[in-house]
């Protein structure tokens, strides 16, 4: 059985060539297990929300290979590598990128409908992982009418709703408080994370290093430590 | 899909503001162009109107006419000509021709004044007053209840008038299913009467209404008339020949098309730019939709859904309004001139779609273009 949920080898993106060529993400290799959750942290401009992209397949590294769950991500073609964000991948954007215009219920059931699960049993699964994160009462409601936690919490129900096996936290507490925050983390820690899921937090808020099962630190596109590779 | 373009939908409707906006810009555009086109098909409707009343299947015609209007007379030899083509069932004459009234206040009235066949008086109106054979009493003559009835000071039977220093005496009072679009009152008589009473050249006769055999006869007929240096068209060839001469040799027809012209970019411009602006809002939340793992062209259903949508409820809204607006007009001055036909509303419809065709492009091309890494840097 395959124990490992990420495993990147080499990754190295840069942007722009000749004397403008940046390295975002240089050489980087590390593994994540299920049922781990893992923090990449670092400066801002150290490349983390880069790494993040290359391992959830939407941007191309230079260099280098990611397997999510044994899959080579990148010897995928496109239209692959999306049905592979959709059913294997759920993001939490730091922005959360709900839409205002629809429902709490209806932003939770995207996903699900995008995999095309019928409406009304979207809707009902939307409802269960409403209730998972507190907001049952919530779910006729438009985003915009929920405080920022309340949001946050309803990207998160958006996200696992399709039973990821991998879920990307992007900063989750830079719109909070430190309290709920650390909530919020704390809850993805206790109700999410299982034998079948990976957790990958993105953060700079130290405040919430607590709940990292292993950190990873990133410094001008490097990761500073060995990568603790499993694989 | 359904529920990928349920979201879309919600997406849509639930920005009211936007919305509304983009409906309006349709719906306007809509309703200008209906209401042009389908005041240029009443207008036709009004030009032909002689043609569509008198009911003959073919019309004999000099080959230099253009409209009814311009009739050049004909010589009575080719009515006995045509009469002897083999598939022709049956020819008679028409005169048709205008002249001036004086009323019993002493007033002058112009009138288009129709001398049916005496025989036959094919191409007689329905009576609503009076009795047809009344039309052959002395000085007999029916007047037509339409528009431009009162401005024969709504004269009854037995009311008598003055045309050419002859008497008249209105006979029958009859309705017709269009009134002529000069806005002048219609008298029918026998056709010896209208010649005798009405001044003109040598020959009478305006045309020669012709009833074939069958619609195989058609054809031959076309053949022997073409034969005799005259040309004969069918009722809707007539109508044809009536519209086009007005459409392209009036300015009327260019005027119209420009009029639609204008309507169509004004709603092109108004719903493209806002259509455009509701995409570039949402931007970031189709990226989202990217990252997730939405698929390009479930993206591009979504928006052109969206922007059909919004197309065919204004195209509803449009056709709604200027069916209220026409209604309310013809209630108001019953010479009105507009009908909405499936032409215009076919028109209409295609330039819609066109619209819709193009807010959806212009916006598809932004979408297709977003990079989901675009969310992630924020």
């Amino acid at each position: 059985m395959v124990n490992t949920a990420i495993d990147a080898r080499g990754l190295t993106r840069w942007f722009g060539e000749g004397d403008t060529r940046t390295y975002a993400v240089r050489d980087a290799t590390f593994a994540a297990r299920f049922h781990e959750m893992l923090y990449i942290v670092g400066p801002s401009g150290s490349g983390k929300t880069t790494l993040l992209s290359i391992i959830s397949g939407i941007l191309r590294p230079n260099s280098g290979t990611v397997a999510i769950d044994g899959t080579d991500v990148w010897g995928l073609r496109e239209r692959q590598i999306a049905a592979l964000r959709l059913g294997k991948i759920g993001f939490v954007f730091q922005d959360y990128h709900l839409f205002p215009t629809l429902s709490t219920r209806e932003n939770v059931a995207v996903p699900l409908v995008l995999k095309r699960v019928a409406w009304n049993e979207a809707m009902r699964t939307a409802d269960i992982y409403l209730d998972v994160v507190g907001l049952a009462k919530r779910a006729g409601l438009p985003p915009t009418r929920l405080s920022g936690g309340e949001q946050q919490r309803v990207a998160i129900a958006r996200a696992i709703a399709a039973k990821p096996e991998l879920l990307i936290l992007d900063e989750p507490t830079a719109s909070l408080d430190g309290d709920t925050g650390r909530k919020i983390v704390e809850f993805v820690k206790t109700q999410v994370l299982d034998d079948h899921t990976c957790i990958v937090v993105v953060t700079h808020d130290d405040r919430i290093y607590s709940f990292a099962d292993r950190i990873l630190h990133m410094e001008d596109g490097r990761l500073l430590d060995d990568g603790g590779h499993h694989a | 899909m359904i529920g990928i373009l349920k979201i879309a939908y919600r997406l849509l409707v639930n920005d009211r503001g936007k919305f509304i906006a983009t409906l309006m810009g349709i719906t306007f555009s809509v309703f200008l162009m209906v209401q042009v086109t389908s005041l240029f098909s009443g207008m036709m409707k009004k030009a032909s109107s002689t043609v569509t009343n008198t009911g003959a299947k073919m019309w004999v015609m000099d080959r230099s006419v253009t409209n009814v209007a311009s009739a050049i007379p004909l010589p009575d030899y080719v009515l006995d000509s045509v009469r002897s083509i083999d598939g022709v069932r049956y020819a008679v004459p028409l005169y048709s021709g205008g002249a001036l009234l004086r009323l019993r206040d002493g007033t002058y009235q112009p009138v288009t004044v129709l001398g049916l066949d005496d025989t036959s008086l094919l191409g007689r109106p329905r009576l609503v007053a009076g009795n047809i054979e009344d039309i052959y009493a002395e000085n007999g003559f029916i007047a037509v209840q339409d528009a431009e009835f009162p401005k024969l000071q709504n004269p009854a039977i037995g009311t008598e008038f003055e045309l050419n220093d002859h008497r008249g005496v209105i006979v029958g009072i009859a309705t017709v299913p269009a009134s002529g679009l000069f806005g002048m009152p219609t008298l029918y008589t026998t056709f010896s009467r209208a010649a005798q009473y009405i001044p003109s050249m040598r020959y009478t006769m305006s045309f020669v209404l012709v009833e074939p055999r069958d619609a195989a006869a058609i054809p031959h007929i076309r053949e022997e008339v073409a034969k005799l240096g005259y040309d004969v068209v069918t009722d809707d060839g007539f109508v044809d020949r009536i519209t086009h001469w007005y459409t392209f040799r009036t300015g009327m027809g260019m005027n119209i098309l420009m009029m639609t012209a204008i309507a169509f970019l004004v709603g092109l411009s108004i719903s493209g730019q806002t259509f455009y602006t509701f995409v570039l809002e949402n931007l970031e939340k189709f990226g989202a939709l990217k990252a997730i793992g939405a698929k390009s062209h479930e993206l591009v259903a979504m928006i052109f859904f969206q922007a059909i949508v919004t197309g065919l409820v204004g195209y509803g809204l449009g056709i709604g309004l200027c069916s209220g607006m026409v209604a309310l007009a013809k209630l108001r001055m019953p010479d009105y001139a507009s009908i909405i036909t499936y032409q215009n509303l076919g028109l209409a419809l295609v330039m819609v779609l066109v619209i819709a065709a193009f807010s959806g492009y212009i916006a598809v091309r932004k979408v297709l273009r977003i990079d989901p890494y675009d969310i992630f840097r924020g």
